[in-house]
Protein backbone atom coordinates (compact mmCIF):
# COMPACT_ATOMS: atom_id res chain seq x y z
CA UNK A 1 0.00 0.00 0.00
CA UNK A 2 1.30 3.19 -1.29
CA UNK A 3 -0.06 6.62 -0.68
CA UNK A 4 -0.21 9.51 -3.45
CA UNK A 5 0.04 12.60 -1.26
CA UNK A 6 -1.01 15.81 -3.00
CA UNK A 7 1.98 17.70 -1.68
CA UNK A 8 4.83 15.61 -1.74
CA UNK A 9 3.72 12.39 -4.61
CA UNK A 10 3.78 8.61 -4.03
CA UNK A 11 5.47 7.92 -0.79
CA UNK A 12 5.73 4.46 1.58
CA UNK A 13 3.16 3.57 4.19
CA UNK A 14 5.42 4.17 6.94
CA UNK A 15 5.26 7.84 5.94
CA UNK A 16 1.71 7.86 7.21
CA UNK A 17 -0.27 7.81 10.81
CA UNK A 18 -3.36 6.42 10.66
CA UNK A 19 -6.30 8.26 12.81
CA UNK A 20 -9.56 6.16 11.63
CA UNK A 21 -12.64 6.51 9.84
CA UNK A 22 -13.56 10.04 8.83
CA UNK A 23 -17.36 9.63 9.21
CA UNK A 24 -17.88 10.15 12.60
CA UNK A 25 -18.46 13.94 13.50
CA UNK A 26 -17.71 15.57 16.95
CA UNK A 27 -21.26 16.20 18.61
CA UNK A 28 -22.46 19.66 19.62
CA UNK A 29 -21.04 20.74 23.60
CA UNK A 30 -24.70 20.15 24.36
CA UNK A 31 -25.88 17.04 22.64
CA UNK A 32 -26.44 14.14 25.03
CA UNK A 33 -24.69 10.84 26.46
CA UNK A 34 -26.14 8.98 23.78
CA UNK A 35 -24.17 11.16 21.13
CA UNK A 36 -20.90 11.37 22.74
CA UNK A 37 -20.78 7.59 23.64
CA UNK A 38 -21.62 6.78 20.12
CA UNK A 39 -19.25 9.65 18.43
CA UNK A 40 -16.19 8.33 21.09
CA UNK A 41 -16.67 4.47 20.77
CA UNK A 42 -19.22 3.18 17.85
CA UNK A 43 -18.15 2.59 14.75
CA UNK A 44 -19.39 1.29 11.44
CA UNK A 45 -16.76 -0.94 10.80
CA UNK A 46 -16.87 -0.68 6.78
CA UNK A 47 -15.99 -3.83 4.80
CA UNK A 48 -15.70 -2.11 1.41
CA UNK A 49 -14.93 1.46 0.64
CA UNK A 50 -14.19 3.64 3.49
CA UNK A 51 -13.67 7.33 3.81
CA UNK A 52 -10.45 8.06 6.69
CA UNK A 53 -7.63 10.33 8.26
CA UNK A 54 -4.35 9.76 7.26
CA UNK A 55 -1.23 11.67 8.88
CA UNK A 56 1.94 12.31 6.65
CA UNK A 57 4.05 12.77 9.73
CA UNK A 58 7.09 11.47 7.19
CA UNK A 59 6.33 14.31 4.33
CA UNK A 60 4.43 17.90 4.67
CA UNK A 61 3.00 16.72 7.85
CA UNK A 62 -0.82 17.46 6.69
CA UNK A 63 -3.93 15.59 7.14
CA UNK A 64 -5.29 13.82 4.18
CA UNK A 65 -8.49 12.61 3.71
CA UNK A 66 -8.15 8.56 1.95
CA UNK A 67 -10.80 7.01 0.03
CA UNK A 68 -9.69 2.92 0.36
CA UNK A 69 -11.54 -0.68 0.07
CA UNK A 70 -10.98 -2.24 3.51
CA UNK A 71 -11.07 -5.52 1.66
CA UNK A 72 -8.51 -4.81 -0.81
CA UNK A 73 -6.78 -1.90 -0.01
CA UNK A 74 -7.11 -0.28 -2.76
CA UNK A 75 -7.10 3.77 -2.63
CA UNK A 76 -9.57 5.70 -5.15
CA UNK A 77 -8.52 9.10 -3.86
CA UNK A 78 -6.63 11.31 -1.70
CA UNK A 79 -7.19 14.92 -0.67
CA UNK A 80 -6.30 16.88 1.75
CA UNK A 81 -8.38 17.68 4.56
CA UNK A 82 -8.04 20.54 7.56
CA UNK A 83 -6.75 18.40 9.89
CA UNK A 84 -8.51 15.80 11.52
CA UNK A 85 -9.48 17.78 14.69
CA UNK A 86 -11.16 20.51 12.52
CA UNK A 87 -12.70 18.04 9.90
CA UNK A 88 -14.09 16.00 12.87
CA UNK A 89 -16.51 19.42 13.58
CA UNK A 90 -17.08 19.79 10.40
CA UNK A 91 -14.73 22.77 9.46
CA UNK B 1 -13.19 -43.15 18.57
CA UNK B 2 -10.87 -42.76 22.40
CA UNK B 3 -7.62 -42.20 21.52
CA UNK B 4 -4.87 -44.10 23.49
CA UNK B 5 -1.76 -45.88 23.02
CA UNK B 6 -3.52 -49.01 22.26
CA UNK B 7 -5.72 -47.31 19.70
CA UNK B 8 -2.26 -45.99 18.09
CA UNK B 9 -0.71 -49.75 18.47
CA UNK B 10 -3.64 -50.86 16.47
CA UNK B 11 -3.71 -48.42 13.74
CA UNK B 12 -0.28 -48.89 13.35
CA UNK B 13 -0.67 -52.65 13.25
CA UNK B 14 -3.22 -52.46 10.59
CA UNK B 15 -0.80 -49.78 8.71
CA UNK B 16 -3.03 -47.20 9.49
CA UNK B 17 -6.07 -47.56 7.52
CA UNK B 18 -8.66 -48.20 10.35
CA UNK B 19 -8.71 -44.23 11.42
CA UNK B 20 -11.69 -42.91 11.72
CA UNK B 21 -13.02 -39.19 10.77
CA UNK B 22 -11.89 -37.44 13.87
CA UNK B 23 -15.03 -35.45 14.10
CA UNK B 24 -18.83 -35.79 11.96
CA UNK B 25 -18.91 -33.37 9.93
CA UNK B 26 -22.77 -32.77 9.97
CA UNK B 27 -25.59 -31.47 7.78
CA UNK B 28 -28.18 -28.58 9.02
CA UNK B 29 -31.20 -30.27 10.78
CA UNK B 30 -34.40 -27.45 11.24
CA UNK B 31 -34.05 -26.67 14.51
CA UNK B 32 -31.34 -26.74 17.24
CA UNK B 33 -31.28 -25.66 20.73
CA UNK B 34 -28.85 -23.27 20.58
CA UNK B 35 -26.94 -21.94 16.84
CA UNK B 36 -23.19 -20.85 17.41
CA UNK B 37 -22.01 -18.69 14.68
CA UNK B 38 -18.14 -19.24 13.62
CA UNK B 39 -16.55 -22.93 13.99
CA UNK B 40 -13.10 -21.46 15.38
CA UNK B 41 -11.53 -22.67 18.68
CA UNK B 42 -14.06 -20.18 20.50
CA UNK B 43 -17.36 -20.75 18.66
CA UNK B 44 -16.18 -25.04 18.93
CA UNK B 45 -14.92 -24.74 22.47
CA UNK B 46 -18.55 -23.01 23.14
CA UNK B 47 -20.30 -26.01 21.68
CA UNK B 48 -18.05 -28.60 23.76
CA UNK B 49 -18.87 -26.66 27.02
CA UNK B 50 -22.13 -26.18 26.27
CA UNK B 51 -22.81 -29.96 25.74
CA UNK B 52 -20.20 -30.99 28.67
CA UNK B 53 -21.00 -28.99 31.57
CA UNK B 54 -24.60 -27.43 31.24
CA UNK B 55 -26.24 -30.87 29.46
CA UNK B 56 -26.92 -28.67 26.04
CA UNK B 57 -26.52 -31.00 23.27
CA UNK B 58 -28.63 -29.92 20.54
CA UNK B 59 -26.26 -27.72 19.21
CA UNK B 60 -24.94 -26.64 16.03
CA UNK B 61 -21.63 -24.74 15.20
CA UNK B 62 -22.15 -23.00 11.82
CA UNK B 63 -18.71 -22.12 9.65
CA UNK B 64 -18.82 -20.15 6.79
CA UNK B 65 -15.49 -21.63 5.56
CA UNK B 66 -13.73 -25.03 7.50
CA UNK B 67 -13.31 -25.14 10.32
CA UNK B 68 -10.38 -23.35 12.22
CA UNK B 69 -9.66 -21.48 8.88
CA UNK B 70 -9.95 -18.62 10.44
CA UNK B 71 -7.97 -17.14 12.92
CA UNK B 72 -7.52 -20.09 14.93
CA UNK B 73 -4.88 -21.22 12.33
CA UNK B 74 -3.16 -17.95 11.91
CA UNK B 75 -1.80 -17.17 15.50
CA UNK B 76 1.03 -17.41 16.97
CA UNK B 77 -0.29 -20.41 19.71
CA UNK B 78 0.92 -18.40 22.64
CA UNK B 79 -0.92 -19.11 25.78
CA UNK B 80 -0.28 -17.13 29.05
CA UNK B 81 -2.18 -15.31 32.05
CA UNK B 82 -0.13 -12.41 33.09
CA UNK B 83 -2.20 -9.97 33.07
CA UNK B 84 -2.66 -7.14 35.34
CA UNK B 85 -6.29 -5.35 35.49
CA UNK B 86 -9.12 -6.49 37.55
CA UNK B 87 -11.52 -8.44 34.88
CA UNK B 88 -8.60 -10.22 32.83
CA UNK B 89 -6.41 -11.20 35.35
CA UNK B 90 -8.93 -14.12 36.66
CA UNK B 91 -10.46 -14.52 33.21
CA UNK B 92 -7.14 -15.63 31.81
CA UNK B 93 -5.74 -17.53 34.89
CA UNK B 94 -9.24 -19.31 34.63
CA UNK B 95 -8.56 -20.05 30.75
CA UNK B 96 -4.56 -21.42 32.00
CA UNK B 97 -6.28 -23.91 34.43
CA UNK B 98 -8.34 -25.16 31.43
CA UNK B 99 -5.77 -25.66 29.12
CA UNK B 100 -3.64 -27.53 31.76
CA UNK B 101 -6.49 -30.16 31.61
CA UNK B 102 -7.43 -29.74 28.45
CA UNK B 103 -5.88 -33.06 26.53
CA UNK B 104 -7.75 -35.17 29.10
CA UNK B 105 -10.96 -33.38 28.95
CA UNK B 106 -10.87 -34.07 25.41
CA UNK B 107 -8.82 -36.81 24.55
CA UNK B 108 -7.21 -35.09 21.81
CA UNK B 109 -3.69 -34.39 22.06
CA UNK B 110 -3.16 -30.27 21.86
CA UNK B 111 0.76 -30.48 22.30
CA UNK B 112 0.58 -28.27 25.00
CA UNK B 113 3.77 -26.98 26.42
CA UNK B 114 4.44 -25.12 29.08
CA UNK B 115 7.45 -23.74 28.38
CA UNK B 116 7.36 -20.50 30.15
CA UNK B 117 6.79 -16.79 28.94
CA UNK B 118 8.86 -14.23 29.76
CA UNK B 119 8.36 -10.15 29.13
CA UNK B 120 11.46 -8.60 28.37
CA UNK B 121 12.17 -4.98 30.81
CA UNK B 122 14.50 -2.75 29.49
CA UNK B 123 15.03 -0.05 32.56
CA UNK B 124 14.42 0.73 36.15
CA UNK B 125 10.62 2.28 35.34
CA UNK B 126 9.72 -0.75 33.33
CA UNK B 127 11.31 -3.34 35.55
CA UNK B 128 9.16 -1.65 38.43
CA UNK B 129 5.82 -1.74 36.41
CA UNK B 130 6.65 -5.49 35.61
CA UNK B 131 7.32 -6.24 39.37
CA UNK B 132 4.15 -4.39 40.31
CA UNK B 133 1.96 -7.25 37.26
CA UNK B 134 4.04 -10.14 38.94
CA UNK B 135 2.73 -9.36 42.25
CA UNK B 136 -0.73 -8.87 40.84
CA UNK B 137 -0.56 -11.91 39.36
CA UNK B 138 0.81 -13.38 42.37
CA UNK B 139 -1.86 -12.06 44.83
CA UNK B 140 -4.19 -13.74 42.31
CA UNK B 141 -2.80 -17.59 42.54
CA UNK B 142 -1.10 -16.92 39.61
CA UNK B 143 2.60 -18.16 39.25
CA UNK B 144 5.20 -14.77 38.03
CA UNK B 145 9.04 -14.67 38.56
CA UNK B 146 10.99 -11.43 38.12
CA UNK B 147 14.39 -12.21 36.56
CA UNK B 148 17.15 -10.56 36.70
CA UNK B 149 19.56 -9.84 34.00
CA UNK B 150 21.87 -13.09 35.24
CA UNK B 151 19.26 -15.39 35.22
CA UNK B 152 17.83 -14.18 31.91
CA UNK B 153 21.95 -14.83 30.64
CA UNK B 154 22.07 -18.52 31.80
CA UNK B 155 18.08 -19.21 30.08
CA UNK B 156 18.86 -17.07 26.66
CA UNK B 157 22.93 -16.26 26.64
CA UNK B 158 22.11 -15.04 23.10
CA UNK B 159 20.32 -11.94 23.68
CA UNK B 160 21.91 -8.91 22.62
CA UNK B 161 21.99 -7.43 26.39
CA UNK B 162 23.98 -4.87 25.51
CA UNK B 163 21.89 -3.04 22.95
CA UNK B 164 22.27 0.35 22.75
CA UNK B 165 18.59 1.65 22.91
CA UNK B 166 17.34 -1.08 25.55
CA UNK B 167 19.98 -3.11 26.95
CA UNK B 168 18.63 -6.43 28.41
CA UNK B 169 18.16 -5.52 32.09
CA UNK B 170 15.62 -8.83 32.50
CA UNK B 171 12.46 -9.98 32.73
CA UNK B 172 8.71 -11.05 34.07
CA UNK B 173 8.12 -14.97 33.38
CA UNK B 174 5.38 -16.76 33.62
CA UNK B 175 6.85 -20.63 33.69
CA UNK B 176 3.16 -22.19 33.34
CA UNK B 177 2.65 -20.08 29.94
CA UNK B 178 4.05 -21.15 27.17
CA UNK B 179 2.59 -22.80 23.45
CA UNK B 180 -0.45 -25.24 21.97
CA UNK B 181 -0.90 -26.33 18.89
CA UNK B 182 -3.53 -24.56 17.22
CA UNK B 183 -4.73 -26.64 14.90
CA UNK B 184 -4.96 -29.58 17.23
CA UNK B 185 -7.33 -26.92 19.82
CA UNK B 186 -9.53 -26.93 17.08
CA UNK B 187 -9.69 -30.34 15.79
CA UNK B 188 -9.69 -31.02 20.03
CA UNK B 189 -12.89 -29.32 20.43
CA UNK B 190 -14.20 -30.80 16.84
CA UNK B 191 -13.81 -34.20 18.03
CA UNK B 192 -15.11 -34.06 21.64
CA UNK B 193 -17.87 -32.02 20.91
CA UNK B 194 -19.22 -34.62 17.98
CA UNK B 195 -19.02 -37.16 20.49
CA UNK B 196 -21.46 -35.63 22.89
CA UNK B 197 -23.63 -34.77 19.63
CA UNK B 198 -23.39 -31.29 18.47
CA UNK B 199 -23.58 -30.20 14.79
CA UNK B 200 -20.55 -29.19 13.25
CA UNK B 201 -21.52 -27.43 10.03
CA UNK B 202 -19.28 -26.46 7.19
CA UNK B 203 -19.29 -24.25 4.53
CA UNK B 204 -22.75 -22.88 6.16
CA UNK B 205 -22.28 -19.29 6.04
CA UNK B 206 -25.37 -17.07 8.18
CA UNK B 207 -27.02 -14.27 5.75
CA UNK B 208 -29.12 -12.77 8.53
CA UNK B 209 -31.32 -13.29 11.56
CA UNK B 210 -35.02 -14.40 11.55
CA UNK B 211 -36.75 -12.51 14.16
CA UNK B 212 -40.34 -12.43 15.65
CA UNK B 213 -42.52 -9.41 16.33
CA UNK B 214 -40.80 -8.71 19.38
CA UNK B 215 -37.81 -8.50 17.88
CA UNK B 216 -36.42 -12.02 19.33
CA UNK B 217 -34.12 -13.93 17.53
CA UNK B 218 -35.98 -17.09 16.11
CA UNK B 219 -33.18 -18.24 14.19
CA UNK B 220 -30.67 -17.92 11.84
CA UNK B 221 -31.27 -17.58 7.50
CA UNK B 222 -28.07 -19.46 6.21
CA UNK B 223 -26.23 -20.12 2.65
CA UNK B 224 -27.75 -24.35 3.55
CA UNK B 225 -31.68 -22.77 4.19
CA UNK B 226 -33.06 -21.59 7.40
CA UNK B 227 -32.24 -22.75 10.98
CA UNK B 228 -34.51 -22.38 13.60
CA UNK B 229 -33.14 -21.99 17.22
CA UNK B 230 -34.14 -19.75 20.43
CA UNK B 231 -30.48 -19.12 21.13
CA UNK B 232 -27.61 -17.40 19.12
CA UNK B 233 -24.07 -17.64 20.38
CA UNK B 234 -21.54 -15.45 18.00
CA UNK B 235 -18.01 -16.41 17.61
CA UNK B 236 -16.74 -14.50 14.98
CA UNK B 237 -14.11 -12.57 15.62
CA UNK B 238 -12.69 -10.61 12.63
CA UNK B 239 -16.37 -9.99 11.34
CA UNK B 240 -18.22 -9.32 14.64
CA UNK B 241 -19.09 -5.90 13.05
CA UNK B 242 -20.20 -7.58 9.98
CA UNK B 243 -22.42 -10.31 11.73
CA UNK B 244 -23.74 -7.81 14.07
CA UNK B 245 -24.60 -5.39 11.72
CA UNK B 246 -27.40 -8.55 10.44
CA UNK B 247 -29.32 -8.15 13.52
CA UNK B 248 -28.84 -3.91 13.25
CA UNK B 249 -25.72 -3.76 15.74
CA UNK B 250 -23.07 -1.36 15.68
CA UNK B 251 -20.07 -2.60 17.83
CA UNK B 252 -17.13 -0.46 19.72
CA UNK B 253 -15.11 -2.90 17.32
CA UNK B 254 -13.12 -1.97 14.41
CA UNK B 255 -11.01 -5.19 12.52
CA UNK B 256 -7.39 -4.61 11.62
CA UNK B 257 -4.86 -7.12 9.87
CA UNK B 258 -2.09 -8.35 12.35
CA UNK B 259 0.75 -9.84 10.69
CA UNK B 260 2.84 -13.58 11.83
CA UNK B 261 5.81 -14.66 10.36
CA UNK B 262 7.99 -18.53 10.56
CA UNK B 263 10.92 -18.78 9.56
CA UNK B 264 12.81 -22.34 8.09
CA UNK B 265 12.95 -24.93 10.67
CA UNK B 266 16.30 -24.76 12.75
CA UNK B 267 18.08 -27.13 15.30
CA UNK B 268 16.40 -26.21 19.11
CA UNK B 269 17.41 -22.50 19.67
CA UNK B 270 14.95 -20.69 22.07
CA UNK B 271 13.74 -22.57 25.35
CA UNK B 272 10.71 -20.24 26.22
CA UNK B 273 8.14 -17.74 24.57
CA UNK B 274 9.88 -14.31 24.42
CA UNK B 275 8.27 -10.61 23.88
CA UNK B 276 10.34 -7.85 23.20
CA UNK B 277 7.29 -5.31 23.87
CA UNK B 278 9.84 -1.81 23.57
CA UNK B 279 11.20 -3.26 20.02
CA UNK B 280 7.63 -4.74 19.09
CA UNK B 281 8.73 -8.50 18.79
CA UNK B 282 7.79 -11.38 20.26
CA UNK B 283 8.65 -15.57 19.45
CA UNK B 284 8.57 -18.83 19.99
CA UNK B 285 10.18 -21.92 18.09
CA UNK B 286 7.89 -24.40 17.08
CA UNK B 287 8.07 -28.03 17.68
CA UNK B 288 9.22 -28.46 13.96
CA UNK B 289 11.73 -25.91 14.26
CA UNK B 290 10.77 -23.06 12.62
CA UNK B 291 11.06 -19.23 14.77
CA UNK B 292 7.15 -18.46 14.90
CA UNK B 293 7.48 -14.48 15.48
CA UNK B 294 5.21 -11.22 15.16
CA UNK B 295 5.07 -7.89 16.24
CA UNK B 296 2.14 -5.48 16.46
CA UNK B 297 -1.10 -5.03 13.62
CA UNK B 298 -0.32 -2.69 10.56
CA UNK B 299 -2.67 -0.07 12.48
CA UNK B 300 -5.61 0.72 9.74
CA UNK B 301 -8.45 -1.02 9.22
CA UNK B 302 -8.77 -3.48 6.89
CA UNK B 303 -10.58 -6.98 6.25
CA UNK B 304 -7.77 -8.13 3.74
CA UNK B 305 -6.17 -10.76 5.81
CA UNK B 306 -3.07 -9.89 4.88
CA UNK B 307 -0.61 -6.95 5.27
CA UNK B 308 2.14 -4.43 3.94
CA UNK B 309 5.82 -4.49 4.18
CA UNK B 310 6.28 -1.15 6.66
CA UNK B 311 5.58 -3.88 9.43
CA UNK B 312 7.66 -6.51 7.90
CA UNK B 313 10.65 -4.28 8.61
CA UNK B 314 9.54 -3.15 11.58
CA UNK B 315 8.89 -6.71 13.12
CA UNK B 316 12.54 -7.99 11.76
CA UNK B 317 14.50 -4.92 12.91
CA UNK B 318 12.94 -5.57 16.38
CA UNK B 319 14.52 -9.57 15.63
CA UNK B 320 17.77 -8.46 14.84
CA UNK B 321 17.76 -6.13 17.24
CA UNK B 322 17.09 -8.41 20.20
CA UNK B 323 18.87 -11.83 18.60
CA UNK B 324 21.54 -10.59 15.71
CA UNK B 325 22.28 -14.06 15.26
CA UNK B 326 18.53 -14.57 13.64
CA UNK B 327 19.31 -12.70 10.90
CA UNK B 328 21.17 -15.90 9.42
CA UNK B 329 17.63 -17.40 9.34
CA UNK B 330 15.85 -17.27 6.31
CA UNK B 331 11.81 -15.96 6.83
CA UNK B 332 9.78 -19.25 5.47
CA UNK B 333 6.30 -18.08 5.32
CA UNK B 334 4.09 -14.63 6.28
CA UNK B 335 0.35 -14.33 6.40
CA UNK B 336 -2.32 -12.38 8.72
CA UNK B 337 -5.66 -12.60 10.26
CA UNK B 338 -8.14 -10.13 11.08
CA UNK B 339 -8.47 -8.92 14.59
CA UNK B 340 -11.35 -7.85 16.61
CA UNK B 341 -9.98 -4.28 18.09
CA UNK B 342 -12.20 -3.44 21.11
CA UNK B 343 -11.94 0.08 22.26
CA UNK B 344 -10.28 -1.27 25.16
CA UNK B 345 -8.12 -3.95 24.25
CA UNK B 346 -10.28 -6.05 26.46
CA UNK B 347 -12.94 -8.63 25.00
CA UNK B 348 -16.58 -8.66 25.43
CA UNK B 349 -18.49 -11.47 25.95
CA UNK B 350 -22.40 -10.50 27.35
CA UNK B 351 -25.92 -10.59 25.99
CA UNK B 352 -26.46 -8.51 23.55
CA UNK B 353 -29.63 -5.79 22.97
CA UNK B 354 -31.15 -7.70 20.94
CA UNK B 355 -32.87 -10.97 22.65
CA UNK B 356 -31.66 -14.17 22.12
CA UNK B 357 -28.40 -13.15 20.56
CA UNK B 358 -24.90 -13.63 22.59
CA UNK B 359 -21.60 -11.97 21.65
CA UNK B 360 -18.44 -12.95 21.79
CA UNK B 361 -16.53 -10.55 20.16
CA UNK B 362 -13.76 -7.70 20.44
CA UNK B 363 -10.76 -10.14 21.69
CA UNK B 364 -8.09 -8.10 19.75
CA UNK B 365 -4.98 -9.68 19.07
CA UNK B 366 -5.09 -12.15 22.18
CA UNK B 367 -7.98 -14.44 21.48
CA UNK B 368 -5.70 -17.97 21.07
CA UNK B 369 -4.94 -18.40 24.95
CA UNK B 370 -8.53 -17.12 25.83
CA UNK B 371 -9.87 -20.29 23.81
CA UNK B 372 -11.27 -22.59 26.61
CA UNK B 373 -12.40 -20.04 29.16
CA UNK B 374 -14.05 -17.71 26.71
CA UNK B 375 -15.92 -21.68 25.04
CA UNK B 376 -16.44 -21.92 29.37
CA UNK B 377 -17.82 -18.62 30.14
CA UNK B 378 -19.73 -18.16 26.67
CA UNK B 379 -21.39 -21.64 27.18
CA UNK B 380 -22.19 -20.34 30.68
CA UNK B 381 -23.89 -16.80 29.88
CA UNK B 382 -25.76 -18.94 26.76
CA UNK B 383 -26.65 -21.45 29.15
CA UNK B 384 -27.70 -19.57 32.19
CA UNK B 385 -28.51 -16.07 30.73
CA UNK B 386 -26.00 -14.57 33.28
CA UNK B 387 -22.44 -13.78 33.46
CA UNK B 388 -19.83 -16.22 34.67
CA UNK B 389 -18.14 -14.38 37.80
CA UNK B 390 -14.77 -14.40 35.82
CA UNK B 391 -16.35 -12.56 32.72
CA UNK B 392 -18.65 -10.36 34.88
CA UNK B 393 -16.49 -7.12 33.73
CA UNK B 394 -16.46 -8.10 30.01
CA UNK B 395 -19.88 -6.23 29.18
CA UNK B 396 -21.32 -4.68 26.27
CA UNK B 397 -21.93 -1.75 28.28
CA UNK B 398 -18.86 -1.22 29.92
CA UNK B 399 -17.81 1.93 27.27
CA UNK B 400 -20.98 3.67 28.23
CA UNK B 401 -20.62 3.35 31.99
CA UNK B 402 -16.86 4.28 31.44
CA UNK B 403 -15.55 0.65 33.07
CA UNK B 404 -13.63 0.53 30.43
CA UNK B 405 -10.37 -2.47 30.82
CA UNK B 406 -7.19 -0.71 29.04
CA UNK B 407 -4.37 -2.48 29.85
CA UNK B 408 -2.74 -0.39 27.71
CA UNK B 409 -3.89 2.64 28.77
CA UNK B 410 -4.40 3.70 25.31
CA UNK B 411 -7.99 4.92 25.14
CA UNK B 412 -10.77 4.77 22.56
CA UNK B 413 -8.29 4.31 19.88
CA UNK B 414 -8.29 0.70 18.74
CA UNK B 415 -5.20 0.55 16.57
CA UNK B 416 -2.87 1.41 19.16
CA UNK B 417 -3.91 -1.37 21.66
Amino acid sequence: MRIVCPFCGERELGEYTYLGDAKPQRPAADAGEDAVYDYVYLRDNIAGVMSEHWYHGGGCRAWLKVTRNTLTHEISAVEPTAGAGAAKVGV
Amino acid sequence: MKYSIFSLARAALSGHKTWKPTWRDAAPKDRYDVVIIGGGGHGLATAWFLASEFGIRNVAVLEKGWIGSGNAGRNTTIIRSNYGLPGNTGFYELSMKLWERMEQDLNYNAMVSQRGVINLYHSDAQRDAFARRGNTMRINGIDADLLDQAALRKLMPFLNFDNARFPVQGGLLQRRGGTARHDAVVWGYAHAASELGVDIIQNCEVTGFVRDANGKVTGVETSRGKIGTGKVGMAVAGSSSRVAAMAGLRLPIESHVLQAFVSEAIKPLLPNVMTFGAGHFYVSQSDKGGLVFGGDIDGYNSYAQRGNLPVVEDVCEGGMALIPMIGRVRLLRQWGGIMDMSMDGSPIIDKSPVEGLYLNAGWCYGGFKATPGSGFVFAHLIAQDQSHKEAARFRLDRFRRGAMIDEKGQGAQPNLH
